[in-house]
């Protein structure tokens, strides 16, 4: 089995006033395989979707920073994107928070969207899509049970109908790697598990590597064989997501975070931010 | 009692100095106001004064003479054309430099210079580029287009970057991801979020460029300024109020148009 994703001694730091800075990633090294799925969990803050970002290449790191390399390819080294970085982000397909659709734009719009880091660019621009390209997108649109929608504005449907349009437009895209960054975190436990089902079922059809931050640990018991844990920048914890029990999760976080998630309650394994979604 | 547990409970941030300071700026206010009193020598007791010349003088204006009424018409129309393409002309290039002067998608050293560039256009009168175009391209309606051309891009590319800068980023950073070029950013993530805004400052500027080029045959520029001007230069007060009246219908006319087009966008 080929590598995925390998990142070297990744540091990231952000500065919030002069001479000061917080450092969001602390030399992280991390290798992820083809065909895995991988939670990434932690607070908010761990530095979990910032690391999320820059594999997908769309922040840069510290120039101290090592390569990080999805499929073979470097996205970026010392800080530096590399100069093919577009058609490497083909290749990568991003779910984010807030879906980012274009909300005057038609779902199938949308949908299209994901074909344009693969078209030729005048015919992109322009917005020409083959009919192979449109079948392409019906396609992914019915995969994730929303074709009747299609010519509808994207900013007319719910959150996690919004969700799954953009893993219809990362389908399209016929990214290889799929990232998604809190891809549940604004949605309902319905859509949310609706959401997970989908990437579960492009993980396990496809055989796609899906990386997925979250926060709430039960989802990533459910949907995930590997977990990776984050704590103020760096890994505290990687293995097989089984293990992740409250007992280990108490010693990763610390007592008083375990305190929040009793409050919390009703008999979760644990969320890490009972406060958030 | 209860009074005094009120103004406890409120914040006690009128301090003296913040007091002096109001007071102060009150005064500045004042004093700039009747500084330009002086400078603009405002006599509204002339109003009052020479009413009964002022009487005499609208008289003049009524009854409104409309015989060459398809001359008016004419160049009424044509002013209609001048600013169709002055404002045309301004969009299209408004939209690139509009993009280039927005500080989230370029670096300060693009739209640092490109918005001087459109400050320099935009602090022009229409009617001095008109005077100077009459120069450069002879008289006639083009000067008039060209008038407002450079005038209207000046005001467009700062409303239209505007527009650009309050954009939500998230979209952008959508269409970024699947690979896109740096145009296909701003094609699908930056022009959706903006055509509304975009649409209603154009439709405005429309209107005002009607408004304008009604005035820029003054100058020698095309369209009902120029008979405008011969008519009041010639003490011909009835054609002058017709011609007036049909500068008023026009304006509203384009008024109402715009507002009906306005509605089916947004």
């Amino acid at each position: 089995m080929s590598v995925a994703v390998e990142i070297e001694k990744l540091t990231k730091s952000f500065h919030v006033r002069a001479k000061h800075k917080t450092v969001a990633l602390n030399e992280v090294d991390l290798k992820i395989q083809q065909g895995e799925m991988v939670a990434l969990i932690g607070p908010s803050g761990s530095g979990k979707s910032t690391l999320l970002r820059h594999v997908g290449g769309l922040v840069q790191a510290d120039k101290t920073s090592g390569p990080i390399q999805v499929l073979g390819e470097t996205v970026q080294c010392r800080g530096k994107l590399n100069s093919n970085i577009r058609r490497q982000r083909a290749q990568i397909g991003f779910i984010f928070q807030q879906f980012n659709l274009i909300g005057r734009l038609t779902v199938l719009r949308n949908v299209l969207l994901g074909r344009l880091g693969r078209t030729p660019r005048w015919r992109g621009s322009l917005g020409l899509f083959t009919h192979q390209e449109r079948a392409m997108a019906v396609t992914a649109l019915q995969r994730v049970g929303l074709a009747e929608l299609a010519l509808q504005r994207a900013s007319t449907l719910s959150g996690g109908q919004q969700q799954r349009v953009a893993i219809a437009r990362a389908l399209t895209q016929q990214a290889r790697l799929l990232l998604a960054d809190e891809p549940i975190a604004s949605l309902d436990p319905e859509a949310a598990r609706r959401v997970m089902e989908t990437l579960k079922d492009i993980h396990e059809r496809d055989k796609r590597t899906v990386i997925v931050t979250l926060h709430q640990v039960e989802y990533a018991l459910k949907y995930c064989q590997r977990a990776i844990a984050l704590n103020n920048g760096r890994i505290v914890f990687d293995g097989p997501a089984s293990e992740l029990t409250p007992a280990t999760l108490n010693n990763l976080y610390g007592v008083s975070h375990l305190e929040r998630v009793e409050e919390a309650g009703s008999g979760k394994i644990g969320s890490l931010q009972p406060s958030a979604a | 009692m209860a009074e005094n547990a009120l103004s406890a409970a409120l914040p006690q941030d009128q301090s003296a100095l913040k007091k002096t300071m109001n007071l102060f700026l009150w005064g500045l206010i004042l004093a700039v106001l009747a500084w330009s009193w002086e400078g603009a020598e405002m006599r509204p007791m002339a109003l009052w004064a020479d009413s009964s010349n002022m009487g005499i003088f609208a008289a003049d204006f009524f009854p409104p003479n409309f015989r060459d009424w398809r001359l008016y018409l004419e160049e009424t129309i044509v002013t209609f054309q001048i600013a169709i393409w002055g404002t045309l002309l301004a969009i299209v290039f408004a939209i690139p430099l509009g993009i280039l002067s927005s500080e989230n998608v370029v670096p300060w050293w693009i739209y640092q210079p490109v918005r001087r560039l459109m400050d320099a256009a935009r602090a022009i009168n229409e009617m001095v580029f008109a005077m100077l175009f009459v120069v450069a391209v002879g008289l006639g309606p083009f000067a008039g287009v060209l008038a407002l051309f450079v005038h209207t891009t000046g005001v467009l590319a700062k409303l239209f970057s505007e527009a650009v800068e309050a954009i939500e980023p998230g979209p952008v950073e959508g269409v970024r991801a699947t690979g896109a070029s740096a145009l296909q950013e701003v094609i699908y993530g930056i022009i959706p979020q903006v055509l509304p805004l975009w649409i209603s400052y154009s439709l405005y500027r429309f209107e005002s460029n009607v408004r304008s080029a009604s005035v820029v045959g003054m100058v020698g520029a095309g369209g009902i300024g120029v008979i405008l001007w011969e008519s009041i230069r010639g003490f011909m007060f009835p054609e002058t109020c017709a011609v007036m009246i049909i500068i008023i219908a026009t304006v509203t006319c384009t008024d109402i148009l715009s507002q009906r087009i306005r509605k089916k966008f947004i």
